[in-house]
């Protein structure tokens, strides 16, 4: 048997190992989340927040194939209907679940009323509009002082609460967090198998002939965009009531790029990939912050490096939850 | 009202130079790799710190530096800036070239986060007091003041912008570049030396935005290591304006954005009767953006590139 031979009877089986191991230490951070201090679990909530942004970003970047720089905008509309539906500014206290479904209407609406004018423009040009809307949005936000309180921002929001059972803790947003990441994990995972996900991948890899197959590239990028933000949207309303205050410094254009970094450096278009990216990106400052400046330096160069070296990403697109769950349940 | 109007001409004009300084970096890098290059901004912040250095170091007090300290300064900063802008592309964009699209440019963000903090770490991330590079005296014309300082800029401005003309529609060079913008396949049959004039772009490039850097850490007389973020994204953006790619409607671009925000300044509260303020300039900055690339794609100068002639590549 030659090497090249013996490897390949070997693979199978270790990958399949590996596979079991990421499940397992998956399950094992789970269940042992609850149990640390509330300092780990906010780094932990945020993470999940940064995952489920990235669940978002990356139906329109790495589905479709659009960059978009200004995907903050639509965290910003959902942690902003928040902040208003929910909190002194406007006297007005609605109920969590309802507002969650407000804040991804919302998104909806922006994400179409941004799609529209910008779906004649490709590439570099639709990066550049999406990150003049995403500028546009936070300038109106730190300005109209009369309604979100503008640089000093929103406070005292009221404490969410599900069908009576209250949400304030960070374990109660870590246990919200994870049932939402995984809802819009799944959701994008199946979008992305359905015939919708197929005229994206068409998009995605040549926008002509996929025009040319009958596909209405207008509506499926439209739909892209909308999903893509109605789960910015809802990120962003779980943001606002975990926080409990709001101010437009959340939603810098430097806040888009950070999740644009984390799908490339994690594997564009695959979702595992988004999970190890925005486990590098937010919890790598984290651990190193005794660092302090040090850490983002090295945060930096390790960008340059992953990107040079990995340019597919750290689980490339062909390791997608699908092959995932063929390793674990599969023959 | 003649005076305030040409006081705010100057004014425009001032701020518009540097902006085109800056907006060449990002025209002509575009121009030759097809990528925009994220960490421009920081090249005009370290025009400012390295020129600060030289200075302190050739007269220790920075305040009193003298007329000839003060040009050495200013000439060796930006040629250590274009130095350190080649270097730059040699260990980040270069090993990218054959990647996809967005490889080179995420690179650049990582660049330009390393050196914003690296600032931070070296010089502290505090704002430091600037030398002034020209002598301030105030000129009255027909009604308006005038610095010394604003002539200076302008002068300095359009001497650098005429040298890039030259360059890049005279020299040897300059023929180089544009064969390798045009396109980098044919230029490099024709035994170009390929690596050679994309070098020299990143050399040029940030040695323009360091001296848009020290002329604006000058006019305002302050410095500090963010300051490359919102000054290149309204350079970068006046590159788009005009057209990215093109040199003259970088500049053409940059002066277009300066008067709109000079002018929206002191128009927008008297037009909306004071319900959108000064603080909305921005807005009509990135909304005139919006509207030109959703009217003409390519910009004002930007030729209108067929889908055709361009090399398909993917974009991730």
């Amino acid at each position: 048997m030659s090497v090249a031979e013996s490897l390949a009877a070997v693979r199978p089986r270790s990958s399949r190992a590996v596979a079991f191991l990421v499940f397992a230490v998956a399950i094992a951070l789970i269940a042992a989340t609850p149990f640390l201090p509330n300092y780990y679990i906010r780094v932990i909530d945020s993470l999940l927040i940064y995952i489920l942004l990235g669940i978002g970003l990356n139906i329109v970047i790495g589905y479709t194939g659009l960059l978009d720089l200004g995907f903050v905008a639509f965290y910003a509309v959902g942690a902003y209907s928040y902040a208003l539906l929910a909190s002194p500014q406007l006297d007005l206290h609605l109920p969590f679940l309802l507002i969650l479904v407000v804040a991804a209407c919302l998104g909806a609406i922006t994400g179409i009323l941004l799609g529209i004018p910008v779906l004649r423009l490709r590439g570099d040009y639709l990066a550049i509009v999406t990150l003049g809307f995403g500028e546009i949005v936070r300038i109106i936000i730190n300005n109209v002082d009369w309604l979100t309180g503008g640089p000093k921002g929103i406070a005292r929001l009221d404490k969410a609460s599900i069908l009576g059972i209250q949400i304030a803790r960070p374990v109660d947003f870590f246990w919200l967090l994870l049932v939402v990441v995984l809802l819009a994990g799944l959701v994008a995972w199946r979008l992305e198998r359905s015939i919708l996900g197929k005229a994206w991948a068409a998009i995605r890899e040549d926008q002509d002939a996929a025009r040319g197959i009958g596909i209405n590239t207008t509506n499926a990028k439209l739909a892209a965009f909308a999903t893509s933000a109605t789960i910015g949207s809802i990120a962003g309303a779980i943001f606002a009531a975990s926080q409990r205050f709001v101010s437009p410094e959340s939603f810098t254009l430097q806040e888009s790029v950070l999740i644009v970094l984390m799908i490339v450096i994690g594997g564009i278009g695959n979702i595992l990939g988004i999970v190890a990216g925005a486990a590098i990106l937010i919890l790598l400052p984290e651990v190193l912050r005794e660092f302090a400046e040090w850490r983002i330096l090295f945060l930096g160069l390790l960008m340059i490096f992953l990107i040079i070296v990995r340019p597919a990403g750290i689980v490339p697109r062909s390791f997608g939850p699908d092959k995932l769950i063929r390793r674990l349940f599969g023959k | 009202m003649l005076g305030n109007l040409i006081q705010q001409t100057v004014n425009a004009l001032t701020i518009g130079s540097i902006y085109a300084l800056i907006a060449l970096g990002y025209t002509m890098v575009y121009g030759v790799l097809r990528m925009i290059n994220f960490a421009h901004g920081e090249m005009f912040m370290l025009g400012a710190y390295v020129a600060f250095l030289i200075l302190s170091m050739l007269v220790g007090d920075v305040g009193m530096a003298g007329a000839i300290a003060l040009t050495v300064a200013f000439v060796v900063a930006v040629f250590l800036v274009g130095l350190i802008g080649v270097g730059i592309e040699r260990v980040a964009y270069k090993p990218l070239r054959n990647s996809t699209r967005l490889a080179p440019m995420l690179s650049s963000l990582g660049v330009s986060l390393s050196l914003v903090t690296g600032m931070q770490i070296l010089a502290g991330p505090q704002p430091v007091a600037f030398p002034s590079f020209f002598p301030v005296v105030r000129y009255e014309v027909l009604g308006g003041t005038i610095t010394s300082m604003q002539i200076g800029i302008l002068v300095a401005a359009f001497v650098l912008m005429f040298g890039l003309h030259f360059l890049v529609n005279r020299s040897r060079i300059g023929i180089i570049v544009r064969a390798v913008s045009e396109s980098r396949p044919t230029a490099q049959l024709l035994g170009i030396n390929v690596n050679g004039a994309i070098s020299m772009v990143f050399f040029v490039g940030p040695l323009l935005g360091a001296a848009g850097g020290i002329l604006y850490a000058s006019y305002y007389g302050i410095m500090s290591p963010t300051m490359g973020a919102v000054i290149g994204l309204k350079a970068f953006t006046a590159a788009i304006l005009g057209g990215i790619g093109s040199i003259p409607g970088a500049m053409l671009g940059a002066f277009i954005l300066a008067f709109v925000e000079v002018g929206g300044t002191a128009l927008l509260p008297v037009i909306t009767h004071g319900v959108l303020g000064t603080e909305y300039r921005d807005v009509l900055t990135f909304a005139i953006l919006i509207l030109v690339l959703l009217v003409r794609p390519a910009g004002i100068l930007g030729e209108a590139v067929s889908e055709e002639s361009i090399v398909y590549k993917r974009e991730f």
